[in-house]
């Protein structure tokens, strides 16, 4: 079966912040003229626009795709909006994938925006909207409880440490330092800072989770024709996978996402990978939480079951490590614009590829890496596998 | 990678203006099971993705896409959402197929809108935040607006727009899927209750509950499941201008340049010739001739009058809503273009009853998301 291939020519991004004054519109069009300039091209190249954002409910506008479509350039353009929730950062780009892969489209912007500063006073509180109306909502669940639920399976399961854990947001936060769009970079950052850290809902602390926050990230997609016209350096979408679980998450054992090893095994068996640890070289895991980049990398087949944590403890994960993990500084150290914050893992894995990541470029000529995202009910798992 | 894509099989449920004894998970269910039924397949063994259509402040739930699954089979398989129309959940089957990712795509839309108390005030949510929503702008409101300006540039009259309910709703009652089959005359429509003028109450379409699932497969797949697969030929899909400022009123740019996607991959040079009948959008009834002057079936300004003359007719000369459209069978929401793509389906196997149009083989679908937006998608279905 000859597919046809697919190649991220160009990258933006806003910086993450707490606040943003822009609107939603104004935050994707900022993204989307950064990728585009980014490979010179203009909107006139664009033959369709992919768009990825999470609740409705944290701008409050009902169709905010559709709101938002001009803001990504969508201006008599075919243009869609997916969704899978939490993982929606990296389905997005999966989405720009099949538009280009079918043949219908040569050139495809793929935009991803967040704004979740509109919801007053806290958007914590437009996740209880999330929950089953008549079996969960009526319980008032929070998701800082839920995930303080998996993370203390996780723990309880293998018997991990918290200290250990925190070296994962130790890590991403010093990371995120070397990262001109973060919004909690911080070289200086300890375990007994973590450690610190206000509780939320034990086992969770306040910097073992990402901080909310506004942005948007794009990416510019092309066929191979056009791809090797415009660009010496292609970054080419080698797999794509995703896969959702059943909405029932109370009957699923929190241990192990199995969702994203499903996701996983799909984009390698497309990108022809039979040992990812040997044949990956940066993993950009999703993180909103420390122990999520542990239990993530498990389901991408990084690390055996219960034992992710040792690629931290040995030094594997760092920049200069033999499997440097969220170089970018991840969603706990760059910040959680939830669907910008995905696509941001991609354009990271884009910039390293290519050389052109900076401070954070990883040495040695990285060719391969992986992108993952998580969402819904601790449901669904998204996998990009990119190389050059 | 199949150039061709086909709906193999299609399932439906619901299609009443209120359905208490059933959840939206059970409508999914229902029609679910018919469409793996009719395809002959079993979702857990043959389905290598599903794509679904909804949104957020419809479904009263913040990431919808979480209670997707169980009902359709899905758990643990490719799942995901498209915040569209049914039609864009059709185009996402047709590219995934096209892609090479898979070669068995199921899509489902569904409506539950008798679980909404307040229709007016989510659609009103969708208006720009900043500049239209401290107005307080109806929905049919800004309907109205549109039809005004419409019958103006275009020459269009209250009594032609009048005249496609009449026409629908007849339709309708042949249509033993549709909810709203009436008999009216041409005065009850025009002077009935008043809406948003020019917009008559009757010209809006009510809502019913309903869920369509539908079966795509790749040309090979399609062949060896059954003799009477339906062709996807061609499928298209713009947006133009969100905000009511920037906008063209009378005219629909966005659904010409979706036509055109569709025409140009259906190799379809003269719709009016090519197309043996059409499903458009009649969500309020100046949609339709609207529609129908975008879409490139008449020049702007002759639908009203070719419909007078009764070519729009189930028996004329280019029947469009054989099924009673929206006004006759109901608005599904999001879920209409699956309505659409599935009456067009029964008329193309030549199963659609009393209101079968004699010999289609071509059929024209197409589909607007509602207000404010300016979302279009077109398909073009053979036999």
């Amino acid at each position: 079966m000859g597919m046809r291939k697919v190649a991220v020519i160009g990258a933006g991004m806003t910086r993450f912040v707490r606040r943003a004054l822009e609107t939603p519109k104004e935050l994707s069009w900022e993204a989307a003229r950064m990728a585009l300039e980014s490979c010179e091209l203009t909107m006139d190249d664009v033959d369709a626009v992919c768009f990825g954002t999470a609740p409705d409910a944290f701008d409050g506008i009902h169709m905010n795709g559709e709101y938002a479509s001009d803001g990504a350039g969508a201006w008599r353009k075919p243009f869609m909006r997916s969704y899978v929730g939490g993982g929606t950062g990296v389905f997005v780009p999966i989405q720009g994938w099949y538009h280009v892969a079918s043949g219908l489209f040569d050139v495809v912007l793929v935009v991803a925006e967040e704004k979740m500063s509109s919801y007053y006073p806290h958007p914590q509180a437009a996740f209880l909207t999330i929950f089953d109306h008549t079996t969960e909502r009526a319980l008032g669940p929070n998701l800082l409880w839920i995930f303080a639920l998996e993370m203390n399976r996780y723990m309880s399961t293998y018997g991990l440490k918290k200290e250990d854990i925190a070296r994962v947001a130790v890590l991403h936060k010093r990371n995120a330092a070397a990262h001109p769009c973060a919004l909690l970079g911080d070289p200086k950052i300890t375990v007994e800072d973590v450690l610190n850290s206000d509780v939320l809902a034990w086992p969770v602390q306040r910097l073992d989770v990402s901080p909310i926050s506004d942005g948007a990230v794009a990416i510019v997609l092309a066929a191979e024709h056009v791809a090797k016209r415009l660009t010496d350096k292609p970054v080419w979408i080698e797999g794509v996978g995703w896969h959702l679980d059943t909405a029932y998450w109370t009957n699923r054992d929190l241990v192990y996402p199995r969702y994203v090893e499903y996701a996983a095994r799909m984009a390698y068996e497309m990108a022809g990978i039979k040992e990812p640890r040997k044949e990956i070289h940066i993993a950009e895991p999703y993180d909103p939480f420390d122990y999520k980049a542990l239990h993530h990398l498990e389901g991408l087949q990084l690390a055996p079951r219960g034992r992710a944590i040792e690629l931290y403890l040995d030094g594997t994960a760092e920049r200069d490590g033999d499997l440097p993990i969220c170089p970018s500084g991840g969603l706990l150290g760059v910040g959680n614009p939830i669907a910008a914050a995905g696509l941001m893992k991609i354009a990271e894995l884009f910039w390293q590829l290519r050389g052109e990541a900076g401070e954070r470029q990883v040495p040695g000529n990285p060719r391969r890496g992986v992108a993952q995202a998580w969402g819904d009910l601790m449901q669904v798992g998204t996998v990009v596998v990119m190389g050059r | 990678m199949s150039e061709q894509v086909a709906i193999v099989g299609v399932g439906w449920s619901g299609f009443r203006p209120k359905t208490p004894n059933l959840s939206y998970k059970e409508l999914m269910y229902e029609a679910a099971v018919r469409a793996y039924a009719d395809a002959g397949i079993d979702p857990r063994r043959d389905v290598d993705s599903f794509v679904t259509v909804a949104e957020d402040f419809i479904e009263g739930t913040s990431i919808f896409d979480e209670y997707v699954p169980d009902q359709l089979g899905a758990a643990l398989k490719p799942v995901h959402t498209i915040t569209g129309d049914g039609l864009h959940g059709l185009a996402t089957g047709v590219m995934l197929i096209r892609s090479g990712i898979a070669r068995i795509v199921v899509v489902e839309g569904h409506s539950k809108a008798s679980n909404i108390l307040t229709p007016d005030t989510i659609t009103a949510y969708a208006q720009d935040p900043v500049l239209n929503r401290p107005l307080r702008l109806n929905t049919h409101f800004v309907a109205g607006m549109e039809m005004h300006r419409y019958l103006y540039e275009s020459g269009t009259t209250r009594e032609q727009c009048a005249a496609v309910v009449v026409k629908n709703r007849r339709n309708a009652l042949r249509n033993p899927l549709a909810s709203y089959g009436a008999d009216l005359s041409l005065d009850e429509v025009l002077f009935g209750p008043p809406l948003a003028w020019p917009l008559g109450k009757r010209e809006l379409a009510p809502t019913v509950d309903g869920a369509i699932v539908i079966v795509l497969a790749a040309q090979d797949v399609a062949q060896a499941l059954r003799e009477d697969a339906i062709w996807i030929r061609g499928i298209g899909w713009c947006n133009d201008s969100p905000s009511l400022e920037s906008r063209e009123w009378g005219n629909l740019p966005y659904l010409q340049e979706a036509a055109q996607m569709a025409y140009a991959q259906a190799g379809l040079r003269d719709p009016w010739n090519e197309i043996d009948l059409a499903e458009v959008d009649d969500t309020y009834a100046y949609k339709e001739l609207q529609s129908l002057e975008a879409l490139g079936v008449c020049g702007y300004g002759e639908a009203g009058s070719l419909l007078a003359a009764g070519a729009f007719d189930l028996d004329g000369e280019f029947p469009v809503n054989p099924s009673g459209g929206s006004l006759g069978v109901g608005h599904m929401l999001d879920a209409t273009g699956l309505m659409r793509a599935l009456e067009a389906v029964l008329q193309l196997r030549g199963e659609a009853g009393a209101h079968q149009v004699e010999g289609a083989e071509v059929a024209l679908v197409q589909s607007w998301r509602g207000v404010p937006t300016t979302s279009g998608a077109v398909a073009i279905l053979t036999n």
